[in-house]
């Protein structure tokens, strides 16, 4: 058996060499992206702890009766959150809906049009599913070590690790809902003379609509579900209170933390159920 | 000038198009070139053209090529080879050939379609639903609003018009489905088996109204139907297909009476052909009959006097019969009873049952006022019992 260990392949040290090579090459690159999205989460965590928390308990309940029109959900969202204000983590609430939001948004921007391209051709989707499948699989820390070195401590790091394990929803969700849509409707959008950007505007993403908003629905779920693996790189946010209760075998703290980590998950997935998707619920 | 002229047309699903048209030319056939090449070969050497205000019917069992056809005309389905020309203004479009530019001007204002299925837009209410080609057309949306509500209140669905269409049943839903084709004012129409999901009574509902539409609208109509009682009531012309290709192409009657081949005579025999054939058909030519004493025995109980075409009289063992006379249009219920009809050659077997039924007397039909020929039981019953194939017999 010796031959075999001998001769180790290099595969760590490749993937070493590789990292180190972009830092020498595209560090600026790196630094740029990380500047950015820095400078835009301070911005959103400044701005939404500058009010006054009540206004934005206000404005989130005012969506709530935009969207769904239900005394219940509303009377749910402000019970949450004065818990959450009553247990003392309303700044970290802040700081994970901020990371949620932002990587559930860039997840998308970037997500759907990918998935809308592999639908379009078999082929790109047939090179994707692999890299989706290597993703949503490989166990977070081991990219983590990577996105650390390159972005450096804080928030990016985290942010650039959720958006690698959860963009993969609303690829794989798009892709689906628009190779789902019926050849009929395609066919009728066409034989009334729609062009290629017509089609994929007034039939197929509206036809795709509720398979897309699924996407998003488990993109936000999964983006919340690294809150704690993102505090472990510097990220501010419920998770910090986690991991330092993990540190210090605090059952208190690490319970009243993981409550508010579950109301604000509940919050996100019952506020982005689209109203007229019950069939699908 | 046809509205729609289709030329040597071939239809091949697959990636070695060229490879299967060559195996194509050699004689192969549909099942022997799927083999080899693993192509589909969904029309083969389709030529037919439709006049302005026909109502073509493609007619054919599932899988026989009619849908594929009809695609060609609207450009959904390529063309391997031929031409699908489509009349625009003066000027014949090539479909196979034209650019996406021209395409998309023959779909939006030439070529509007009904699909089996309806594909409506689940999201769209159904005054959106029908406006959406309008929409394509760039008509604002005053003015297509104002043309969508005009068309719904002509298929009675105006009041329906901000529901969606799974709140509608399947008749409706179709009507929505003809709203949004007739609303485009386009002068061809093809429809892809719009009637075959609904249930038999709306079915014939809503082909009673399109024939009313179309008296009054005079489109061009390319119809594709798998039921030929459903083609012999609506169609001028009728297209019939098997595997991929057309095999005959007639008006109703002469399918009914003259089946082109074994595939068709089966369609024909479960017709119902009352509603197809005519007196002439039907009858039994004065030519045929034999005459005893200068008299025309129809039966052993009605004997005819006929003289230089002329129907002098006619008697029941001595006794005189009276003779009253029919024309189109003429209510059956008041014509005489026992008596012996003249009615035109042209008359419907529906109407001629009617009267016999009503008279209790054979009747005899006339050609330009000359005495043509005989119809009575015996000559119902032999159209009945599909006997009156010229192909059979």
């Amino acid at each position: 058996m010796n031959w075999l260990t001998e001769h180790k392949l290099p595969l760590g040290d490749t993937m070493e060499t590789f990292v180190n090579w972009l830092i020498d090459v595209a560090s600026f690159f790196f630094d740029f992206i990380s500047v950015t999205l820095e400078t835009l989460i301070f911005a959103l965590v400044d701005g939404l702890e500058w009010m006054n928390p009540f206004a934005v308990v206000a404005i989130v309940l005012a969506l709530v009766w935009w969207l769904h029109r239900s005394v219940g959900m509303m009377i749910f969202v402000a019970a949450a959150f004065l818990l959450i204000m009553n247990l003392g983590y309303w700044q970290e609430t802040i700081q994970t809906l901020v990371l949620v939001i932002t990587a559930t948004m860039i997840s998308v921007l970037v997500g759907v049009p990918i998935g809308i391209a592999a639908a379009h051709r078999p082929l790109l989707y047939t090179v994707l599913r692999p890299i989706l499948d290597l993703m949503q699989t490989i166990p977070t820390f081991v990219y983590l070590i990577p996105t650390l070195i390159l972005f450096g401590l804080g928030y990016v790091p985290g942010l650039i690790s959720t958006i690698i394990f959860a963009i993969a929803a609303p690829i794989r969700l798009t892709y689906l809902g628009i190779s789902k849509v019926p050849n009929e409707l395609r066919e009728a959008g066409l034989a009334f003379g729609c062009t290629k950007a017509k089609l994929l505007y007034k039939v197929e993403l509206p036809a795709a609509m509720p398979s897309i908003m699924a996407g998003v629905t488990q993109c936000i779920m999964l983006s919340l579900s690294m809150v704690v693996i993102a505090a472990l790189v510097g990220a501010d946010g419920l998770g910090k209170p986690v991991v330092r209760a993990l540190n210090t075998v605090n059952i208190s703290q690490g319970f009243e933390a993981g409550v508010a980590i579950v109301l604000v998950a509940i919050m996100l997935d019952r506020i982005c159920k689209t109203p007229n998707s019950k069939a699908e619920g | 000038m046809p509205m729609v002229q289709i030329e040597n047309l071939d239809i091949v699903f697959g990636n070695q198009k060229m490879e299967s048209l060559r195996l194509l030319d050699k004689g192969l056939t549909r099942p022997e070139i799927l083999a080899r090449t693993g192509d589909v070969i969904g029309v083969q050497n389709a030529t037919i053209s439709v006049e302005e205000g026909e109502i073509c019917v493609l007619m054919g069992l599932s899988g026989s090529g009619k849908s594929t056809l009809l695609r060609a005309i609207n450009g959904l389905n390529k063309v391997a080879r031929g031409r699908c020309l489509v009349r625009d203004g003066e000027r014949m479009v090539d479909m196979a050939k034209c650019d996406e530019e021209t395409l998309r001007h023959m779909r939006t204002n030439r070529v509007s379609m009904v699909f089996q299925s309806f594909a409506l837009m689940p999201w769209m209410t159904v005054l959106e639903n029908v406006a959406f080609g309008l929409e394509m057309q760039g008509v604002s949306k005053k003015e297509r609003e104002e043309r969508a509500n005009k068309q719904l209140k002509m298929v009675g669905l105006y009041d329906w018009r901000d529901k969606k269409p799974d709140e509608l049943s399947g008749g409706m839903r179709q009507r929505v489905g003809l709203a949004r084709a007739f609303v485009m004012d386009s002068d061809i129409l093809l429809m892809d088996e719009p009637f075959s999901a609904l249930d038999p009574l709306i079915r014939s509902q809503l082909q009673d109204e399109l024939i009313e539409l179309q008296k009054r609208l005079k489109k061009t109509i390319i119809f594709v139907s798998h039921d030929l009682d459903e083609a012999l009531k609506i169609g001028s012309k009728i297209a019939i297909m098997e595997s991929a290709r057309i095999i005959q192409e007639d008006v109703p009657e002469q399918i009914v009476l003259n089946p082109a081949t074994e595939y068709v005579e089966k369609f024909v025999a479960h017709t119902n052909p009352l509603n197809v054939l005519r007196g002439n058909a039907l009858m039994t030519p004065l030519a045929q009959m034999a005459q005893l004493d200068g008299l025309f025995h129809v039966s052993e109980h009605l004997a005819l006097d006929i003289q230089d075409g002329a129907l002098k009289g006619a008697s029941s063992h001595g006794h005189d019969i009276a003779i009253s006379k029919w024309e189109d249009g003429m209510d059956i219920e008041n014509m005489p009873e026992n008596s012996v009809v003249l009615a035109p050659v042209g008359i419907s077997m529906r109407d001629a049952v009617e009267i016999r039924y009503h008279t209790k007397m054979p009747m005899v039909l006339q050609d330009n006022g000359q005495c043509a020929g005989v119809l009575g039981d015996h000559q119902f019953y032999h159209a009945l019992l599909g006997k009156h194939f010229s192909r059979a017999s």
